[in-house]
């Protein structure tokens, strides 16, 4: 088949684009031979896609605004969802989604950053990027879920934490600080999933997961591309980017072989945003998989777990007496 | 062996310079008579940074000083290069600082009470946070949790590292857990945010003490200045991410002049008192093992 050949010499953009041509043909295409013929190319586009895309593809792809968001997995996988606003200190952060409702069958406590579509929904949302307040709405209602052994369900989707004046003020770094330690102390089961971009403390504040699943073309780091460019290369060029997504590893198969996260959700063929209800559907069995057997496990053992688990990131990497390590109860 | 660190490390190459001009009130002093006045300047008050060697020296009672962890050292696990290989740039950091990464721990007894004590090193790659400091800070924490020792940690870091990537971001989730556990033991922790703690430290072990203290003038922040000033088109008061700016909005228990802050670390431990544990556990504790 000469298409096979030619697939992996296009760009990923190119690819897409042929996609999209296959995709209307199939459509059109009534013969059953031409149909499978058409298939079959869209198999090898879709495998030559997956492999062509970089760390930089995988980011555009996760700040892609049509890539399902917290609102949407909520929409799909939470019954009676019941929202719940406010820090009940300044004021309701619009970034960061918290509520109650009920994942296949059973209370669950919901959190997650809501970045927005439309222009007066994003500005209400500030972008995705949470106020201090968002965050201690966040930790409050992690300390309500711990109380009433509610599992936690978190969906990180954020560039950071909002740098500005006012959460300087009202203590950004505090509320950020205070929702890993709320999360550390939940005695109950947590799972989060990285469900676009990952964005340093501001994503890890809601990340303290028994669990950390990631999708497939998600993106978690320490600082955006632009910004580690920005501070090793001082430029901010496109290539200097892609460079530096390249360096922080920051795609969801390197940060499974760092032992970052625990496991990579497969993504439909180029990406949530293409089929976001299957991309939705293959989180959503993750998480029940998950809390199938996390739920079997005692409240003070699952806060335990979570501080071993966090406690052994970057151990495999150290030398110099790690083998010593007290036991963490 | 800090003490003797201290005649010989980083502090004695600075001190080549004779006289240095106070960048509080831009007057010029002898070196000497500044180091004598625990490096805060005589005529306006302005603190100077420390070296961690010089910090340990005013802050503990001589001769109490035990290294822990102190081979504990990380590799490339990423496999960063930007302008340099990042194993080039740590083993000039190794070279000049005399130490493996960013922070120092151990015991130490201040105004005679025993403490569990870590320093940030900001002359050690910006006292940036990899895996070796969010290690070593969460074990001394785990470390002073078994025998109930109160904790405290001298930060002073521009954010975590980023050569090492999400594993340095992790370890602030690491060391807020390590604190989750001291604080339901009832086992004080104490957090001294030095000049400059920002980003990632300040956003987890640094904001998380049952007190956060600061010297007069120390620069605490989230983000960066230049981030904020770029991303809004405000006028940044002048005192921005300051000590000060921190207190007036409620962030700090206190701001404490480095004249007093021995002083008040003793009157806090006295008044701090973590549980008893039972007699089997605290005979063992008495030997500081490394
Ligand atoms: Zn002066």
């Amino acid at each position: 088949m000469e298409h096979q050949e030619e697939a992996a010499e296009l760009s990923p953009a190119e690819i897409e684009r042929r996609l999209e041509t296959v995709a209307r043909n199939l459509a059109a295409e009534k013969s059953a031979g031409a149909r499978r013929k058409l298939a079959a190319e869209r198999k090898h586009l879709e495998a030559a896609l997956r492999a062509r895309l970089s760390p930089i593809d995988r980011v555009r792809a996760a700040r892609n605004p049509a890539r399902p968001q917290t609102l949407d997995y909520i929409e799909a996988l939470i019954g009676d969802f019941i929202e719940l606003h406010g820090d009940r200190r300044y004021g309701d952060d619009g970034a960061i989604i918290a509520g109650m409702g009920w994942f296949r069958g059973g209370p669950a406590a919901i959190v997650g950053h809501q970045r927005g579509r439309s222009t007066v929904e994003r500005l209400r949302r500030n972008f995705g990027k949470p106020f201090p307040e968002g965050y201690r709405k966040a930790a409050r209602i992690f300390d309500l879920a711990s109380r009433f052994n509610l599992p936690v369900i978190t969906f990180i989707d954020t560039q950071g934490a909002e740098p500005g004046i006012g959460a300087e003020q009202r203590g950004q770094s505090e509320a950020i600080a205070a929702s890993l330690e709320a999360m550390a102390r939940i005695e109950a089961p947590v799972i989060a999933c990285v469900i676009g971009e990952g964005g340093s403390g501001g994503a890890l504040a809601i990340g303290v997961g028994n669990v950390v699943l990631m999708q497939e073309n998600a993106c978690y780091s320490v600082i955006t591309p632009e910004g580690c460019a920005a501070i090793l290369w001082r430029e901010a060029g496109p290539e200097k980017v892609a460079d530096a997504a390249r360096a922080l590893k920051l795609t969801a198969a390197d940060l499974l072989a760092l032992g970052v996260i625990d496991e990579v959700v497969p993504e439909p063929p180029g990406g949530a945003h293409r089929e976001p209800a299957a991309a939705i559907a293959a989180v959503g069995a993750a998480i029940e998989r998950h809390l199938r057997r996390l739920r079997k496990l005692a409240p003070a053992a699952l806060r335990q777990a979570r501080g071993r688990k966090f406690a052994a990131i970057g151990a495999p990497f150290l030398s110099g007496g790690v083998e010593k390590r007290a036991r963490i109860k | 062996m800090a003490e003797a660190r201290a005649q010989n490390g980083p502090a004695a190459a600075a001190a080549e310079e004779i006289w240095i001009k106070c960048p509080g009130c831009r007057e010029i002093a002898f070196r000497k008579e500044i180091e004598r006045n625990l490096n805060v300047c005589p005529k306006c008050g302005f603190h100077h940074r420390l070296t961690v060697e010089q910090r340990l020296a005013i802050t503990v009672d001589r001769g109490s000083w035990r290294e822990m962890f102190a081979e504990v050292a990380i590799g490339d696990p990423l496999g960063f290069v930007d302008t340099r290989p990042y194993p080039q740039r740590m083993e000039q950091a190794r070279r000049a600082s005399g130490r493996n990464d960013a922070v120092l721990a151990g015991l130490a007894k201040i105004e005679g009470h025993r403490a569990a004590l870590a320093l940030m090193d900001f002359q050690f790659m910006g006292g940036s946070m990899g895996v070796v400091v969010g290690e070593k800070i969460a074990r001394l924490m785990d470390y002073a949790l078994a025998r109930r020792i109160p904790v405290i940690v001298f930060a002073a870091s521009g954010g975590a590292r980023m050569q090492e990537g999400a594993l340095s971001l992790m370890q602030m989730a690491k060391v807020a857990s390590a604190i989750a556990r001291l604080r339901e033991a009832r086992v004080p922790y104490i957090s001294i945010l030095g000049d400059p703690t920002t980003g990632g430290v300040a956003a987890s072990f640094a904001s998380l003490g049952d007190l956060n203290l600061a010297e007069p003038g120390a620069t605490i922040g989230f983000a960066g200045r230049r981030v904020i000033e770029q991303t809004t088109n405000q006028q940044l008061p002048d005192d921005f991410q300051t000590a000060e700016f921190l207190m007036a909005h409620g962030m700090l228990d206190a701001i404490v002049p480095r004249h007093k802050l021995r002083y008040t670390l003793g009157r806090l431990l006295t008044a701090l008192r973590p549980p008893r544990l039972s007699p089997a556990i605290s005979g063992r504790s008495r030997r500081a093992k490394t």
